[in-house]
């Protein structure tokens, strides 16, 4: 994907565009042959208008001024992709910033629009409307290439299905003669995972209480912004709490404050009957929380240190990583040995950087370290964002495994299936809000997808007069 | 699979001296066509350089100047391993010498102890110096580069008004020259006689320790993986619970604490005061050499001995009829090709591990599904 939009170089091979064999050195090459890219994680400038997004770095194209809007107006009729050129990005929902990006794509000429997992942060109903518009697309004779770790999204968008897996081709299918489970098989090349829980393993013992956690934030024009309201849940002993709710309502916050990352104005956490409402966030963690963060670059790993160094990492004062004051080089790396071993992570050695590894190891070690601290919580957010099938099962089992053996866990996720599939209870968090509680027996992905966007309040009854 | 970890390390290994290498040699090139080009010789040039070089006396003084160079290299390394930019190097030991000089004209105590004082004094006021930087960045968000250069510059204010007859210092040599009271003769840092080569300053030991320290405090301890924890990525350092101001008021403390040393190995081996002539801008040089050294104890070491060397013989070439600009031109290009050759090698590095990485699963997945089939 990275090669074909110019971003890196191939080793050997050939890309060939409408029947002429093209080299890319960088991005620019790809898109004068008429190749846009969407990315997973937006790359909009917040302060600036939808117009000024969409013609930055393209100025030569339209200009800045009434014709670039013109052409903007033009192209999101054309394909029914209803933006506003004034608005500031800022003011936008997920959905509506992915369209300012096929819009921005779609300016700059492009005739194959590569999508990169487009529909990670997407609700159910923003789904359809994304895939009604990559149809449009499709009948105005642009090439579109759609990836995603979601089978049935792909099953119902896609004429011809190409499966890739450790870096090859593993076939292909046509949807219309497949079912997810015959292309679920391709890609893990076994029987498919599912994110089912055996029977309940919880308990009435509470081990993690947040009461009435609330956050403020002033943001850069002082107006304050309630970002966490109000949220108080328990969670206990073997039980899996999850939270659902489109990205950007302030589960990142919530886990962040619970990691003591962020300090709420008002609110009591206790873990084990323990008050950590003060405590930093090393005590956090040293008390018993394991942590996988949503975004493992950013926080779960250091890229450009080995693996052993990155074992240590978040638990530099625990054993095996260190002695008194001092770090114990030889024991945190027989322990990442034994890591790598134990969790599967596909690496030639524990002396490579931690960038070389594919996301779905390194999410595997970031399990594996968290594991091995006898943690009593264990926070997981977006534990399989960005793996691969096989690394994604075997994500799922290390959650049971922990929940079977008594841990609480707080799962945060975009993947309703995962959710519901992983979860003991379920919360949808709206606004900062946990707005609707729900039972992960009989709730259905659609029912969830309302109350996320706040459709939907208090207990939600899986009835067919559900929208209310 | 041990096979390829030990072949990955010599690699690694190779890497790594290939920079420096491949950093030099384009360094000697281009200043071979500089000296071309003003129309003269440069054969001759580096052969007098070499043999001038090497001689013991020359040997002596480049190990004297490379003490210095090499505790300013760690002060500004302390520094970059946290991805702090400290350019205040140069105010703090300044300004930590010039108040160790004060002190030490002032005292009467045995040798010994009058030493420690000193070494105290000038530690505390760099240590002091770097971290109103620190706490600056931390509580305002004021970048330390510009709070330090700034810093510098006050620095260099202070001594200019303290440093006159009748305040903190005194009319010397028939009233040429303006100085602190010398320290007196107890107050001095042993030293090492090598007959006519000249004398060794003891306070290459003092270095060696620093840099041992520096070692075993990054390398070995919770405090320096924290360090460098911040230094590699600070949202994942937050995650990990290291409390990054601290952190970085910490790590600025100690940075200054060594500058202040760097001072020392002229005030106690040599000058013994401190005058309007005390060597300045060496903060700068230590920029360069913990550029050069890559941050490595070793590296740094060897970085402050080429620069020292460097000094040592282009100073002669003068003599020899060379413009003496050739050592900024030399020392210029070193820099550079440095900064270039590691990055370059870096990324090779990168792309050879990943490759390596990609065909190491290759071969294990061909190995499963190979197995699969007989089974």
């Amino acid at each position: 994907m990275k090669i074909l939009y110019g971003m890196q170089q191939p080793d050997e091979g050939t890309i060939t565009v409408n029947g002429e064999q093209v080299v890319f050195h960088n991005p620019g090459d790809a898109i004068a042959r008429g190749i846009g890219m969407v990315h997973q994680h937006f790359m909009l400038a917040d302060n600036l208008t939808v117009l000024e997004n969409v013609v930055l770095g393209a100025e030569k194209l339209y200009g800045i001024g009434g014709k670039a809007r013109a052409k903007i107006k033009e192209i999101s009729d054309a394909y029914h992709l209803n933006v506003r050129p004034d608005v500031l990005v800022e003011e936008l929902g997920v959905a509506d910033r992915q369209r300012v990006e096929i819009l921005k794509v779609l300016y700059r000429g492009a005739k194959t629009l590569i999508l990169d997992e487009p529909t990670a942060v997407l609700v159910p109903q923003e789904v359809d409307a994304l895939f009604d518009n990559l149809r449009e697309l499709k009948a105005e004779g642009l090439t579109v290439i759609f990836i995603s770790h979601k089978l049935g999204e792909v099953l119902s968008v896609a004429d011809e299905i190409t499966v890739i897996r450790r870096g090859t081709t593993v076939g292909t299918a046509e949807p219309s003669r497949t079912t997810p489970k015959q292309l679920a098989e391709m890609m893990v090349g076994s029987e498919l995972p599912t994110p089912e829980t055996a029977e309940s393993t919880v308990t009435d013992v509470p081990m993690l209480k947040v009461e009435g956690l609330h956050l403020a934030q002033t943001d850069l024009d002082g107006i304050e912004r309630i970002i966490l309201d109000e949220i108080s849940f328990t969670i206990h002993k073997g039980e899996v709490l999850g939270i659902a709710g489109v990205e950007g309502n302030g589960q990142s916050e919530l886990v962040e404050a619970i990691m003591g990352m962020r300090h709420p104005d008002a609110g009591v956490i206790t873990l084990d009957a323990a008050d950590i409402s003060h405590a930093a966030t090393r005590r956090r963690r040293e008390a018993g929380i394991g942590y996988i963060p949503e975004d493992r670059h950013r926080h779960g790993l250091l890229l450009e240190a080995p693996l052993w160094e990155n074992r240590i990492l978040g638990h530099v004062t625990e054993k095996p990583n260190s002695r008194g004051g001092l770090i114990d080089i030889k024991a945190a790396r027989a322990d990442t040995e034994r890591i790598v071993q134990e969790y599967d992570v596909r690496t030639p050695g524990i002396d490579v950087t931690a960038a070389s590894l594919s996301g779905g190891n390194q999410q595997k070690l970031i399990v594996g370290r968290e594991m091995s601290h006898n943690p009593k919580l264990l926070i997981a957010a977006h534990p399989t964002r960005g793996v691969d099938v096989g690394a994604q099962a075997a994500i799922w089992d290390y959650i049971r495994e922990a929940r079977r053996e008594g841990l609480a866990v707080l799962l945060i996720s975009a993947d309703l299936d995962e959710l519901i599939g992983l979860s003991d209870t379920l919360r949808v968090m709206y606004r900062g809000r946990l707005v609707a509680d729900a039972d992960p027996a009989t709730i259905t992905p659609e029912e969830l997808g309302s109350a996320m966007t706040g459709a939907a309040t208090g207990h939600l009854e899986h009835t067919e007069d559900d929208e209310r | 699979m041990n096979k390829l970890t030990s072949r990955i390390d010599k690699e690694r290994l190779f890497l790594g001296i290939a920079a420096p290498v491949l950093a030099i040699v384009a360094a000697l090139v281009v200043t071979a066509l500089v000296i071309l080009a003003t129309g003269k010789n440069p054969g001759p040039a580096f052969n007098d350089m070499l043999t001038y070089g090497f001689a013991s006396d020359s040997q002596v003084y480049i190990l004297n100047k490379a003490t210095t160079y090499y505790l300013a290299g760690v002060s500004v390394a302390i520094g970059f391993r946290m991805n702090l930019f400290n350019i205040g190097v140069d105010g703090q030991y300044r300004l930590a010498a010039f108040f160790a000089a004060v002190l030490g004209g002032a005292l009467t105590l045995p040798g010994w102890l009058s030493v420690l004082l000193i070494l105290i004094c000038a530690m505390a006021t760099g240590a002091l110096w770097a971290a109103i930087a620190g706490v600056l960045k931390v509580t305002r968000g004021v970048s330390e580069v510009i709070s330090t250069i700034m810093l510098n510059s006050i620095a260099t204010a202070i001594i200019a008004y303290l440093l006159q007859p009748g305040k903190l210092a005194q009319l010397q040599q028939g009233g040429t020259v303006v100085a602190t009271k010398p320290l007196p003769s107890a107050a001095h840092f042993f030293t090492i006689n090598t007959g006519p080569a000249g004398d060794l300053w003891g306070f290459i030991f003092v270095a060696v320790i620093v840099g041992i320290a520096y070692w075993f405090v990054l390398g070995r301890t919770r405090f320096g993986y924290d360090l460098r924890t911040v230094g590699q990525s600070e949202s994942a350092a937050t995650a990990s619970g290291v409390s990054v101001k601290k952190m970085i008021v910490t790590s600025m403390i100690i940075s200054g604490a060594v500058a202040g040393l760097i001072g020392m190995p002229t005030l106690l081996n040599d000058s013994y005061q401190f005058s309007s002539d005390f060597p300045a801008g060496i903060g700068f040089t230590g920029i360069a050499i913990a550029l050069l050294g890559r941050n490595n104890p070793v590296g740094i070491a060897l970085g402050a001995l080429l620069w020292g060397f460097l000094e040592r013989t282009t100073n002669h070439l003068e003599f020899q009829g060379y413009d003496k600009e050739i050592l900024g031109v030399i020392q210029g290009v070193i820099v550079l090709c440095v900064v270039i050759a590691y990055e370059v090698v870096r990324r090779y590095g990168l792309k050879r591990q990943q490759q390596k990485v990609g065909a190491e699963l290759a071969a294990q997945a061909a190995a499963t599904t190979k197995k699969q089939e007989v089974a």
